[in-house]
């Protein structure tokens, strides 16, 4: 009995890993995230993980009726996961966002996109990090 | 908290302009040390709102994964003539505000 709920959870395990990017699930719930529509602009190489220029651009006709409810930057390494959220709305008429981040070590960093229909889209872009922002300082 | 906008003075109707702000703000990660071994405590600002007339066209949720002296640059369509209000609040609860006339012909 105990091992068949093991195989069970381990079953369940495998198909969640397949399903669904354990990185997004807290924004999506679950929820289907296509690749596209969404623009990370980030440098390749990154000097200095405290200060790493960002720029996200979606493209949407930002109407009333469909338009980029908001933008989640979401990062690999980072102690907390969630960076940022941004949060638009048909006022924005383009959306677009720049600004700098953090990067605790080279990692990738995610661009999520949530629309008004409720659809999920995503970019992700690859920064090495040479100096990344003090966080090993207290072990972690 | 001082902040700087950067925004152009005057827009035709409905034309979509970028809006630019730095604050000044350590955002402290709570992972750094003063000289004497203490924690520097945790300290960034959480949420930041613009409102264009009242009504709330951008907001941001940010993290220790911000860097300091936020910047942030959005966009937004100019509808009328007014102002631009910028508020923001860091964990420790201070406040702080901007904002910045536009003039739309």
């Amino acid at each position: 009995m105990r091992r068949r709920s093991f195989l069970i959870a381990l079953s369940g395990l495998a198909f969640g890993a397949r399903a669904a990017d354990p990185l997004l699930d807290p924004v999506t719930k679950g929820a289907p995230v296509t690749r596209g529509r969404v623009k990370l602009e980030m440098p390749l190489l990154a000097d200095n993980g405290n200060s790493v220029s960002m720029r996200v651009s979606v493209e949407s006709p930002m109407s009333e009726a469909d338009h980029v409810r908001a933008i989640h930057l979401i990062s690999e390494r980072n102690p907390e996961a969630r960076m940022a959220s941004f949060h638009l709305g048909p006022r924005a008429g383009s959306a677009e966002i720049t600004s700098r981040v953090r990067l605790a070590g080279s990692q990738r960093v995610v661009a999520l996109a949530e629309m008004s229909d409720g659809s999920f889209w995503m970019d992700s872009a690859n920064v090495v990090v040479t100096l990344s922002a003090c966080v090993d300082e207290l072990g972690g | 908290m001082a902040a700087r906008i950067q925004l152009p003075g005057e827009a035709r109707r409905g034309e979509v302009i970028r809006v630019g702000i730095l604050i000044q703000h350590p955002m402290e990660t709570g992972y750094r040390l003063e000289v004497d071994g203490r924690k520097v405590p945790k300290n960034v600002i959480r949420s930041f709102a613009c409102r264009y007339n009242g009504v709330e066209v951008f907001r941001a949720e940010m993290s220790p994964g911000i860097a300091a002296n936020p910047f942030l640059q959005f966009h937004t369509v100019a509808l009328d003539s007014g102002e631009l209000e910028f508020s923001w609040v860091d964990d420790a609860g201070a406040r702080g505000s901007a904002r910045e006339a536009i003039k739309v012909g």
